[in-house]
């Protein structure tokens, strides 16, 4: 292969040629990848760039780490659950769920910064493990409205599921069903949010974010508003979180406090945003695909593996399939260590670096 | 400090400290016996007793128990029961928060992967009271305290060593850098979780305390469970030793001076660095200690034990002041008394009754009770 340009626009070619190719991939998932659980993966896929992204927001252009980020995305599940299990299956439901979801997610996002942002990163981060746990085992508790540690089934409008049929024909060898209609329901919400979220981030308000995440007190002697900046970019990403969980509950007809607040969830968003690249928004949709095409495929590639040397056993436990998530561990790990701007950061090359 | 007549001419500004203040610097100390009783009398009202059926009793009577009627003694006996509950899970609490507080002190370096040595002392611990199942079946209390003791000595040793592997790959590397510190520590946490599910296994692990630690002591009509006084004694050995070796050692010396100002100890000449990893292993070796009491305590273990338990101690770390023992051990006590007491009159509220209580100290002192790390 000849280099026909320099190393550095080299990875940003390959950057962009990698972002196409995984927009087109689930622009076009229903037809590329035929079954349902291809099409589950995708939808996964775009509920959690969405969410990832939220969390870059705050993670790598605040600098603000936040272990609470999972309460926002429970916020918006919930709110989505919770007014179509009252109120029966309707698009009324699901629109006023998303948005009583995304109010409440703003209102607690800005006590949390009010109270608790002038502290220093370090007990903000403590802080914000112990609220999400107390909100976690508070949902549990709740049965009477959140359904407890069952969790919520519901039910979404009739459009949304496989019993609706819109084409007599199958077009593309792909029956085009509701549920097809509800992915794309998603992709396309979930696009419009990194949309925006990009406009956000490359907005002044972005390169003010920047600015504090890089140096606060310069940022403050410019004359901003450190404190004011963090609680609007805190309720944003609240915003953001929480309408990725409505999207989820949609696709999952069901919440529970295991699928949207636990601890594991937050960990592999922290994971997906790190690996792909903080500060980069970008980052956000090349972590999050690694991750989710690395806990469906890294298992059958590590049994396959781990078939070939039983006669060693502590390298057939070490490829363990279940031990799938050691090896993404240390992958994280690593990542913080040698490419601490991620993946993106590194095919960009240079630019600057998170503390 | 009312001074007497005698003039001071040295003195132009007499130095006089208000009650307030006085009581100011004494208030963390207080806090504890005003939640014991607090708890008593939440209780109380619970039990929907009119409080002059005991409370005058209790203020002027004698032995006030004996006149006590039978519902009042059962609330008693509760509350008996619960603060020696409470005072027990403080105190395991505080043998895992200690290391970690100092060590924020001492390095500025918060260590989010601290979970992970309470888990390995736990499973370390479980693993060689099982070997030594015949001394813990035995009805002996020697030999059961002796299988105790040697599993607890393992466990800190596996702990201390997993420490002094932890601060040189995981730690050492991004000293300095909050964020990053923050991020590759939950790496390691999760890293060591993995391995522990490896050799382990994927299943929680139950285990039977040893003989003579099962039943309990019945005092005036309340059960004091025996395992629950041994975790109190042991808690306060520690707390004791450390303060002594705080206090009165070179060691102890230098790790005060460096948590309070580590610029000015590294210029006369000490290897803070070699003190840090000093520390770093005893803290984590401790809450190995405190992971096997926790795995007796509650007599089942789990890989993710020392992560959920993470919530606690970063709960009693940030009450307590970053980098100060005392209130560290004060913060835990409040922490577990709290629990307890929350737990037996509304069990949903435990951990939230946590966070409300840190939320109040928060805005009564926010840098925690007693902060010791300065001006960071």
């Amino acid at each position: 292969m000849t280099v026909i340009a320099s190393p550095r626009s080299f990875g940003r070619i390959l950057l962009g040629v990698i972002l196409i190719g995984v927009f087109l991939s689930l622009a076009c998932a229903p037809f590329l990848f035929p079954g349902t659980r291809a099409l589950d993966t995708a939808a996964r896929i775009c509920v959690f760039i969405a969410f990832v992204a939220s969390y870059d927001l705050l993670l790598g252009y605040a600098g603000i780490v936040s272990f609470a980020h999972t309460i926002f995305f429970g916020f918006g599940a919930y709110g989505v659950a919770i007014t179509s299990a009252q109120m029966g299956r309707s698009f009324e439901a699901l629109g006023l769920g998303a948005v009583l979801g995304v109010m409440g997610a703003v209102a607690l996002a800005a006590v949390i910064g009010l109270f608790s942002l002038r502290v220093r990163a370090i007990f903000f981060a403590m802080i914000t493990l112990a609220v999400a746990s107390a909100a976690a085992v508070l949902v549990s508790q709740m049965s009477a409205l959140t359904g407890g540690e069952d969790g919520l089934t519901f039910q979404i409008p009739k459009g949304l599921t496989s019993a609706a049929i819109y084409a007599s024909e199958p077009v593309f060898g792909v029956r085009l069903t509701g549920k097809i209609a509800n992915y794309y329901v998603i992709f396309a919400v979930s696009l419009g949010l990194i949309a925006l979220m990009l406009r956000i981030v490359n907005a002044p308000f972005g390169r003010v974010l920047q600015a504090i995440r890089e140096n606060e007190f310069r940022a403050e002697a410019i004359g901003y508003r450190v404190v004011g900046y963090r609680v609007a970019v805190t309720c944003l990403s609240a915003a953001f979180a929480a309408m990725a969980g409505a999207l989820y509950a949609i696709w999952l007809r069901y919440v529970g406090p295991d699928t949207v607040l636990s601890f594991g969830i937050m960990i592999d968003v922290l994971i997906m945003t790190v690996i792909g690249g903080m500060g980069t928004i970008y980052g956000a949709v090349i972590g999050t695909v690694l991750f989710m095409l690395a806990r469906s495929y890294l298992q059958d590639v590590m049994g396959s593996l781990g078939a070939v040397v039983p006669d060693y056993p502590v390298l057939a436990a070490l490829l363990n399939p279940d031990r799938w998530q050691l090896w993404i561990g240390v992958l994280f790990v690593l990542s913080i260590y040698f490419f601490p701007n991620g993946i993106v950061g590194r095919l960009r090359g240079g630019g600057p670096k998170p503390r | 400090m009312t001074e007497g007549a005698a003039p001071a001419p040295v003195h132009t500004l007499p130095i006089r400290v208000g009650l307030v203040q006085r009581i100011g610097e004494w208030a963390p100390y207080l806090l504890v016996p005003c939640v014991i009783v607090a708890g008593l009398l939440v209780m109380a009202m619970q039990a929907a007793l009119p409080p002059d059926q005991w409370l005058i009793p209790a203020l002027f009577g004698g032995p006030f128990w004996l006149d006590l009627p039978s519902a009042m003694l059962g609330v008693l006996a509760s509350w008996t029961t619960l603060t020696l509950a409470g005072l027990a899970m403080g105190m395991m609490i505080f043998l895992m928060a200690s290391g970690l507080t100092l060590v924020f002190g001492l390095m500025d370096v918060v260590n989010f992967g601290h979970g992970a040595f309470i888990s390995v002392g736990a499973f370390v611990g479980v693993s060689a009271m099982l070997a030594l199942s015949a001394w813990t079946g035995a009805p002996s209390l020697s030999l059961n305290l002796a299988a105790v003791g040697l599993s607890a000595a393992a466990a800190m040793g596996v702990a201390g060593g997993l420490g002094l592997v932890f601060e040189r790959v995981i730690v050492r590397p991004v000293y300095g850098a909050h964020l990053k510190q923050i991020l590759v520590t939950v790496g390691g946490l999760i890293i060591v979780e993995q391995l522990i599910q490896m050799v382990w296994g994927p299943d929680e692990i139950f285990l039977a305390r040893p003989h003579a630690l099962k039943g309990s002591i019945v005092f005036h009509g309340v059960a004091l469970e025996t395992y629950r006084l041994l975790a109190v004694a042991v808690g306060l050995a520690v707390l004791t030793s450390l303060l002594v070796l705080l206090r009165w050692t070179k060691i102890g010396l230098i790790v005060r001076a460096g948590v309070e100002n580590g610029e000015m100890v590294e210029a006369m000449g000490y290897r803070l660095r070699r003190v840090f990893v000093l520390v770093f292993v005893a803290g984590s070796a401790l809450a190995g200690l405190g992971g096997i009491l926790w795995a007796l305590y509650q007599e089942t273990i789990t890989a993710s034990m020392g992560g959920d338990l993470m919530v606690l101690v970063f709960i009693v770390i940030i009450i307590g002041g970053l980098g100060s023992v005392e209130g560290c051990f004060i913060g835990a006590l409040l922490v577990g008394l709290m629990q307890n007491y929350t737990a037996f009159l509304e069990p949903k509220l435990a951990l939230v009754s946590n966070i409300g209580l840190m939320v109040v100290i928060l805005m009564w002192r926010p840098q925690g009770m007693m902060p010791a790390a300065k001006g960071r």
